[in-house]
């Protein structure tokens, strides 16, 4: 009791839990009853946006537009206009990369028409036979980092036509090629806008953070009614997501400029101008480097998403073998993108960390060895090609072109691996999966449904009061309420419970392999190799071990999402214990504490707040992955976004959704953010 | 006592500037008249930094403004390169009005003009030795074969050939602040800024590029403003010192003099520790030339650091001719006078 007085904070939570319990267990379940459910007042909402989105697009402002092949006028939407020259122009440049890579007829013909090219037949711009592309890769790495560099780029294009999947990578190289830079772009200028203007700023921040935590799906519905369907909607999609992580990058890094830094720049004589670009954008490089590769990262997650609506490649194939269960062959369409993932983001870094050498008084041909080098590859490899073509007359040309899935492949190696684990693992694997959903996950799941929806406001309001007052409480409170008043609130209830099983799990198994791996500094090396590793596969990636493993249920969802929200747990723990100053380590030694006393006392105390971090993240993660998730068959909320895809009116559905499983993360992030920040105030850490 | 005199028109003049941060600053400034009780001030939220300051610096002079943390030093050098806006008061670059000028010609004084020399270095960390140092070059639009070419030179300068293409982390805290130092003299500017530029390194580092810096001024002569925290460093490399206290100036004067008068008991604290003989030199002590007056064979000149003659002075009975430069006769000193200065103590206004 001594102690429940001190901690005020303690006692204040216990008191809430006790008054959730009363209710949980007093209120009766009447579907009338508001303190049980809240009428579905927001259910029209969907329906109304659907209106609003589809007069903007189809009525409102028309204007005429010229129609060259009718050769009359013709009255059309502004809106759609807007939206129509601009998918076209994503599209033309998406399609001119791909037609460089892989030939093709499609870019000619925006400059000519296609009855030019029927009549013209020899018109076919050829494809870059693969050792082109591969070998200037290759250069290309050698030139910016070295041998190292050239050898990964080398392996991984060798992988990728080996294996026969050289058209599909090709196909998602373009998009992502499109995508990628222009996210970048876009980030940097928005978050220099939001650098010089506080106004900006905040406008923007909520923007992002609501843009942040919106599943992936939730966006490709509108994306469709705005741009149609097909790669550069796909590409549409992939920037209006990746382009947030970029803008928050940049407005950190700028942020961090060392004023002295920019007082030099300022001394020195820059215009404005010049202290943005060569001075303060130069230096906040780290930050942004962050930011390209999370860009990188966000484009290869993507390639597999946005082929649901209509992009082709890796991510088409690897969705259509995931769906026909063809284990080896998403296997080996997984570690394409992964490798396309690796390699891009190294070649952006190593370009980033490029040196001038301004003495080097070089004679042409050195100067420009690399060029030089690159023409002679083109010359040999279009001689080979040449020679391919008549080598394998009958066949395939190997030296030009490898069409899809002719290459290698270890399907059948990896089918027989999953038949095999079906053959002996079988009875084990679903006795675990049997005794986790009947005595884990069913339970639990009902106690989540059974949570009387003004119980569980005075639980989270509560939580809220406690860590951060009447503000903190009203904020997360309006979170809850918007998904209180859809109709979909025992969905969000499920995601709910799926999230926390999965936080839960990753949180113990991610804070204890990161308290052992931080105790030794090789371990630590190993362990953020390996976080590092992991976060540059694409979430999708994820869940083809544990569908091979455990076949399509509750559990394999759960344990990809376990895996993957596991690493910022791991990440931030380590961090954070290993940040712990020397001194104290050193202190506490001199005032003899044991190795558990050092961690209980010293460190997890002291690493705490960065710790909290970690876990905000892990949920995070596992939020997005618990919809992913719903891929491979959830009932959450998941499974409705998924549903409103193919449904011609899915807008307004897939937009409601989106932000109810946003304003779930949200509120989390605003508790643990609001507490951490409190903590590490209190300690004195920043 | 020694008066400096500058028949040149000063190269910096700062007449009666106030700095007050807060957002009311301005309109406080106005309703007092001039005098400032910083107190009242951070009642109102604002904070004074510089208060009615006004000090001028001559062409080829030395002046350190030498004040504790808060003192409000460096937010007057900040004053006086227009890093922040002035509240209140003038400023006068060569003349010109620095506080009205067009943000063009402040950038076109600054390309040519100023340098300067932060405590932290402030290097681009993305650029390598050379490429910092060439950066003021090139923010102006010389060539890059030109501006490496120059860059080339001030690396030698300051003694760092061999190291162009390293990268600032690359480098020790010294290392780092001859890159400071020589991209602030890249442009060749008249007036050179340096802002605790030796506080953030070693004691024995410090002490190194202290005498670096003294080298570099003998070969270069600039009209320097230097900021410093550290009263030793003050009296070495001053030839006036400033000293500031809660944005106002206590005492400007010369080295000896702040030692001898300190003005103010803030300014007597500071001076209370130093050793006087290793500060002053032999003329801060001299008599007036006394014909009447036996003078032994022994000389010294004016500039001599009082330590470094004081055995030879103490040897002699009678009193030792004091000469300048042209070895003419300027003043006499006793051994009696060094052995009060040695060992008179430090009581007040000695």
């Amino acid at each position: 009791m001594e102690y429940l007085k001190k901690n005020i904070q303690l006692s204040q939570f216990l008191g809430l839990l006790a008054v959730f319990f009363v209710l949980y267990f007093t209120i009766s379940h009447s579907e009338h009853n508001v303190f049980w459910r809240l009428p579905a007042l927001f259910a029209p909402l969907p329906a109304a946006i659907n209106g609003a989105v589809e007069f903007l697009m189809f009525e409102w402002l028309p204007i005429e537009i010229y129609d060259a092949e009718l050769d009359e006028y013709e009255e059309s939407a502004l809106l759609k206009e807007i939206t129509r020259g601009f998918s076209g122009a994503v599209l033309f440049c998406i399609q001119f990369i791909r037609e460089l890579l892989l030939g093709g007829v499609k870019t000619i013909v925006a400059f000519t028409s296609w009855d030019f090219i029927r009549a013209n037949k020899w018109l076919v711009w050829p494809a870059l036979p693969w050792t082109v592309v591969a070998g200037g890769a290759i250069i290309l790495g050698y030139a910016l980092r070295g041998k190292g560099l050239a050898l990964l780029v080398g392996f991984s294009t060798a992988y990728i036509a080996i294996f026969g999947q050289w058209v599909p990578a090709m196909e998602t190289l373009s998009f992502v090629l499109i995508a990628a830079p222009i996210s970048v772009l876009l980030g940097l200028v928005f978050g220099v806008l939001a650098f010089k203007s506080k106004k900006v700023e905040t406008v923007l921040m909520p923007l992002l953070n609501v843009a942040q935590t919106m599943p992936h799906f939730s966006y490709l519905v509108p994306v469709t009614v705005l741009f149609g369907v097909g790669d550069h909607a796909g590409a549409i999609a992939t920037i209006i997501f990746a382009t947030p992580p970029m803008i928050r990058l940049t407005l950190l890094g700028l942020k961090k400029v060392p004023p002295e830094v920019i007082e030099a720049g300022l001394m020195s004589g820059c215009t404005p101008r010049q202290s943005m670009y060569r001075v303060m954008i130069p230096t906040a490089r780290r930050d942004m480097l962050i930011g390209i590769n999370q860009v990188i990262m966000q484009c290869l997650a993507m390639a597999v998403i946005a082929s649901f609506i209509g992009a082709k490649g890796l991510g088409f194939n690897l969705l259509l073998a995931l769906n026909q269960l063809r284990i080896g062959q998403a296997l080996e369409l997984g570690i394409c993108i992964v490798l396309i993932a690796v390699v891009l983001d190294k070649l952006s870094l190593a370009w980033a960390d490029k040196q001038t050498d301004y003495f080097a008084d070089l004679e042409f041909a050195q100067r420009h060895k690399y060029s030089l080098l690159f023409l002679g590859l083109f010359v040999v490899a279009t001689l080979l090609a040449f020679i391919g073509s008549i080598l394998f007359r009958d066949g395939i040309n190997y030296f030009y072109l490898i069409p899809h899935n002719q290459g290698i492949t270890t399907e059948n190696f990896w089918q027989a691996g999953v038949d095999w684990m079906v053959d002996n693992w079988y009875q084990g694997l679903q006795g675990f999966n049997k005794g986790l959903i009947v005595n884990v996950l069913v339970p639990m799941k009902n106690a989540y449904l059974g949570m009387p929806v003004s119980a569980t406001f005075l639980l989270v309001m509560g939580i809220g009061y406690i860590i951060g007052g009447i503000r903190s409480a009203l904020i997360v409170g309006a979170f809850l309420l918007f998904i209180a008043l859809t109709e979909w609130w025992d969905r969000a209830l499920i995601t709910a419970y799926m999230t926390s099983f999965a936080v839960i799990a990753s949180v113990i198994i991610g804070v204890s392999v990161g308290s052992v791996c931080a105790q030794y500094s090789l371990a630590t090396k190993t362990a953020l190799l390996v976080c590092d590793t992991f976060q540059t596969f694409p979430s999708f990636i994820y869940l083809i071990p544990v569908i091979m493993l455990f076949g399509v249920t509750d559990t394999s969802v759960l344990i990809a999402v376990i895996v993957y929200a596991t690493i910022p747990a791991t990440r931030y723990t380590i961090e954070g214990l290993r940040n712990v100053p020397e001194t104290l380590r050193e202190a506490g030694a001199m005032s003899g504490v044991n190795a558990w006393q050092r961690w209980t006392r010293i460190e997890l105390p002291l690493a705490f707040p960065h710790m909290m971090l970690g876990i905000n993240q892990t949920v995070i993660f596992a939020l997005f992955m618990v919809i992913i998730g719903a891929m491979i068959g959830t009932e959450d909320l998941g499974q409705f976004i998924l549903k409103a895809l193919s449904d011609k009116n899915g807008t307004g559905n897939g937009l409601m959704l989106g932000l109810c499983v946003a304003f779930i993360g949200l509120a989390v992030d605003h508790l643990i953010n609001t507490w951490a920040n409190q903590r590490k105030a209190q300690l004195g850490l920043t | 006592m020694e008066e400096i005199t500058h028949t040149n028109r000063p190269v910096i003049k700062c007449e009666s500037v106030y700095k007050i941060f807060g957002e009311n600053a301005k309109r406080l400034l106005e309703e007092s008249n001039g005098v400032v009780d910083a107190k009242k001030f951070l009642d109102a939220g604002c904070a004074v930094g510089v208060n009615n300051a006004s000090i001028e610096v001559y062409r080829g002079e030395m002046l350190v403004v030498m004040g504790l943390s808060g003192s409000g030093k460096s937010t007057l050098l900040r004053c006086i390169s227009r890093l922040t806006d002035t509240t209140s008061g003038n400023i006068f670059i060569d003349g010109d009005d620095l506080l009205a000028m067009s943000s063009k010609k402040l950038i076109e004084l600054r390309r040519n003009k100023m340098g300067m020399v932060f405590q932290s270095f402030a290097l681009l960390p993305h650029k390598t030795v050379l490429e910092n140092i060439a950066f003021p070059l090139q923010v102006k639009g010389q060539s890059t074969a030109d501006s490496m070419k120059r860059a080339v030179d001030m690396v030698e300068l300051v003694g760092l050939t061999g190291r162009e293409n390293y990268f600032p982390r690359q480098l020790s805290g010294g290392q780092q602040q001859r890159v400071g130092i020589a991209r602030s003299l890249a442009v060749e500017p008249d007036i050179w800024f340096l802002d605790e530029p030796f506080s953030a390194l070693d004691p024995l580092i410090r002490k190194e590029m202290q005498d670096e810096f003294m080298r570099l001024q003998g070969v270069l002569n600039k009209t320097i403003l230097f900021v410093t925290h550290d009263f030793s460093e003050a009296l070495r490399l001053a030839d006036r010192i400033a000293i500031m206290k809660d944005g106002i100036i206590e005492q400007l004067d010369t080295p000896a003099n702040i030692v001898l008068n300190p003005a103010t008991e803030y300014v007597r604290k500071f001076t209370e520790e130093v050793p006087r003989e290793k500060v002053l030199k032999i003329k801060s002590v001299m008599d007036p030339v006394d014909d009447s007056l036996e003078l032994s064979d022994l000389k010294v000149s004016k500039d001599a650091i009082i330590e470094s003659v004081a055995e030879a002075v103490l040897s002699e009975q009678k009193s030792v001719g004091v000469v300048d430069d042209n070895d003419v006769l300027i003043g006499t000193v006793h051994a009696s006078k060094v052995i009060h200065l040695l060992f008179g103590g430090h009581e007040r206004n000695a």
